[in-house]
């Protein structure tokens, strides 16, 4: 299952600050997004926006319409846990709840959500979501064990695990491999690639390499200064991004001379 | 050279000085042997005992054992001051003289402690047999007698206070950290401190009064001692829960979120599971708190020397107004009741440090695993 995504006119506030301003574009189903940019200038924040995460922060609020196939986020009724459970996020820092072995962790979507589950389907659930992840073969001989028992890399994959476990339509991704080192990157990356396949990906990362290498389309947000909203300065193939920009400001900052 | 004026204290210096015409290492000073602050401690105690004898010897009397022991630290910190200083330098001086600090004063907190515990095993063990555990008070004027009534109203008082504190302070802890905002959370965090300061006797008056009003004056029931001690336990669970569950991180939270758990669920499921351990613990001590309480007791619950199981009928006896109301009124026997005063004491203490390791065996059984 995979789903497209629709946004426009979007704008987000933290109470009365316009974090992000007027971003409109089309994410394609089975494709891997990256948002690039510096920080503070409200990538993250509009990737909340796409599964309705930054309703977690107190006074932040969105105006304009995300559209997933058609279904507008925002809509009347619209109910913020159904529409998390159909797109999965995966954070910045790796947090596998610390009370839950590795198996119970990568059920936590079904089971937190107090849905009964055979141990049989439970059994297939965890071994699928985790080969899924690529993490089948290091932990299948231990998944009693406290999902913190494993490394930072491991711990990623294991929440990524935990993330399409639920069968979700998208995955967002905020800066997923900002706390790794280079070959769980590697890792994550390469099961990017694999999922591509199956969701629409949507990743932000501060690591140009990166995203040049995982994405298909690379959305540039800048902005003009503290305390003004960050805006989508450029939406296009990552290869013209990366080699033909049209925006002066994307091209500075692909080519390293800011930011 | 410097090792020409270190020379004197060579002896006290447990490293082996380098040898002749081999550089000295720059890093390496002189160091006291692991023995000496030992060593200095036993030469302060020998010379103030030598001096409080010469005084008893000179004016008589008894021996002076609190001098003695102020002496000895005294002359204990002046000593390892001086030979720090001379020995290995003037920071390593300083640190030896706050360690001598630091640690006397530990001791001196932890005196009285263990001077009550000593006092109180003592003087409880004469009564603690199996007698105090097995019989009430009915009818007993001299020897004999026990206090199964008191243990029994203790348990069933506290207990039920336990009941009716847990609930709400939890309950709003969790409103506090997870939903309030604005004036409200901030009424109740102010009230639950101004709760915290109420004393006993207060709450014990407010539980007298709410009774009475339904069941007319002179009432004493152990339901209203529990309430009265309810009232003393709920700010106290209030805070340490908000404590704990304020120290879930975000991120917990978020991920479940993002799993799409509804808010509810992610509290119950996670956050509670995450913060169980602290909250136990912050149970127990505010148990450990009231089921020492006298006063709001004496007023609310009365004191009795029958057995009362059941809380909503009659009076209800527990363990410290037991201790106290055999202490103002001994009988004919006086010993008899001081002896079962200090064993139903030394009961009650020992039911709080049961209390205590359960408390950390729970908290160790539901800590989150870690793993390594």
């Amino acid at each position: 299952m995979s789903k497209r995504i629709e946004v426009k006119d979007l704008n987000v506030y933290y109470s009365k600050f316009l974090a992000v301003e007027d971003v409109s574009l089309t994410i394609e189903p089975r494709s891997v997004t990256a948002f690039i940019g510096p920080s503070g200038c409200g990538k993250s924040t509009f990737l909340r926006t796409l599964n309705r995460m930054h309703e977690v922060i107190p006074g932040a609020r969105v105006e304009g319409e995300v559209l997933i196939d058609g279904d507008n986020l925002y809509g009347a009724g619209v109910d913020p846990v159904l529409v998390r459970r159909n797109i999965g996020m995966v954070f910045q820092r790796p947090n596998p709840f610390p009370t839950m072995s590795i198996r119970e962790n990568v059920l936590a979507g079904v089971t937190l959500n107090n849905r009964r589950i055979s141990k049989s389907a439970a059994d297939d659930l965890a071994e699928k979501s985790l080969r899924g992840a690529n993490l089948w073969n290091e932990v299948k001989d231990r998944l009693d064990k406290p999902g913190s028992s494993l490394s930072g890399g491991q711990q990623q994959r294991l929440c990524i695990a935990r993330a399409i476990a639920v069968s979700p339509d998208i995955l967002l991704m905020d800066e997923p491999c900002s706390a790794l080192d280079p070959i769980s990157t590697l890792a994550i990356e390469d099961l990017i690639e694999e999922l591509k396949s199956e969701y629409t990906i949507v990743i932000v990362t501060h690591n140009m390499q990166q995203a040049s290498r995982v994405s298909d389309r690379t959305a540039f947000f800048n902005i003009a200064g503290t305390g003004k909203p960050g805006k989508l300065i450029e939406y296009n193939d990552t290869d013209t991004i990366f080699t033909q920009p049209t925006v002066q400001a994307t091209e500075d900052y692909v080519s390293g001379r800011f930011g | 050279m410097a090792q020409t004026t270190a020379a004197p204290a060579v002896r006290l210096s447990s490293p082996t000085p380098p040898p002749r015409g081999q550089m000295s290492n720059v890093y390496a000073s002189g160091r006291l042997g692991r023995w000496v602050p030992w060593a200095i401690l036993g030469v302060s105690l020998i010379i103030s005992l030598a001096v409080f004898a010469l005084f008893q010897a000179a004016s008589g009397g008894d021996f002076n054992v609190a001098g003695a022991i102020v002496l000895t630290g005294v002359l204990n910190g002046i000593l390892i001051y001086v030979t720090a200083l001379l020995v290995e330098g003037i920071r390593k001086a300083k640190d030896r003289l706050v360690t001598t600090l630091v640690s006397s004063a530990f001791i001196i907190a932890l005196a009285p402690l263990i001077s009550l515990f000593i006092t109180v095993l003592s003087r409880g063990t004469e009564r603690f047999d199996l007698q105090l555990f097995s019989e009430s008070m009915r009818n007993v004027v001299g020897q004999g007698g026990g206090v199964l009534h008191a243990i029994v109203g203790t348990l069933i008082m506290t207990g039920i206070a336990t009941v009716i504190s847990v609930p709400v302070g939890l309950l709003t802890s969790i409103y506090l950290v997870e939903y309030g905002r604005g004036a409200l959370a901030r009424a109740i965090t102010f009230f639950v401190d101004v709760m915290t300061g109420i004393p006993s006797i207060v709450a014990g008056l407010f539980a007298y009064a709410l009774f009475s009003l339904v069941f007319g004056p002179g009432v004493r029931l152990g339901v209203a001692g529990a309430v009265a001690l309810s009232v003393l336990m709920i700010p106290v669970v209030v805070r340490s829960s908000e404590e704990m569950l304020r120290l879930v991180p975000n991120e917990l939270r978020e991920a479940a979120f993002a799993l799409g758990v509804p808010k509810w669920l992610t509290i119950l499921k996670v956050v509670l599971p995450t913060s169980l351990a602290g909250i136990t613990t912050g149970v127990m001590l505010a148990i450990a708190r009231v089921i020492g309480e006298t006063a709001p007791l004496l007023v609310a619950a009365g004191f009795t020397q029958n057995m009362n199981y059941n809380p909503f009928e009659g009076r209800m006896q527990s363990l410290p107004v037991f201790v106290y109301s055999s202490y103002v009124s001994q009988g004919t026997d006086a010993q008899a009741y001081l002896d079962r005063a200090w064993a139903a004491a030394l009961a009650l203490i020992l039911i709080v440090m049961a209390l205590n390791l359960i408390a950390r065996i729970v908290a160790r059984l539901f800590s989150p695993k870690l793993g390594r």
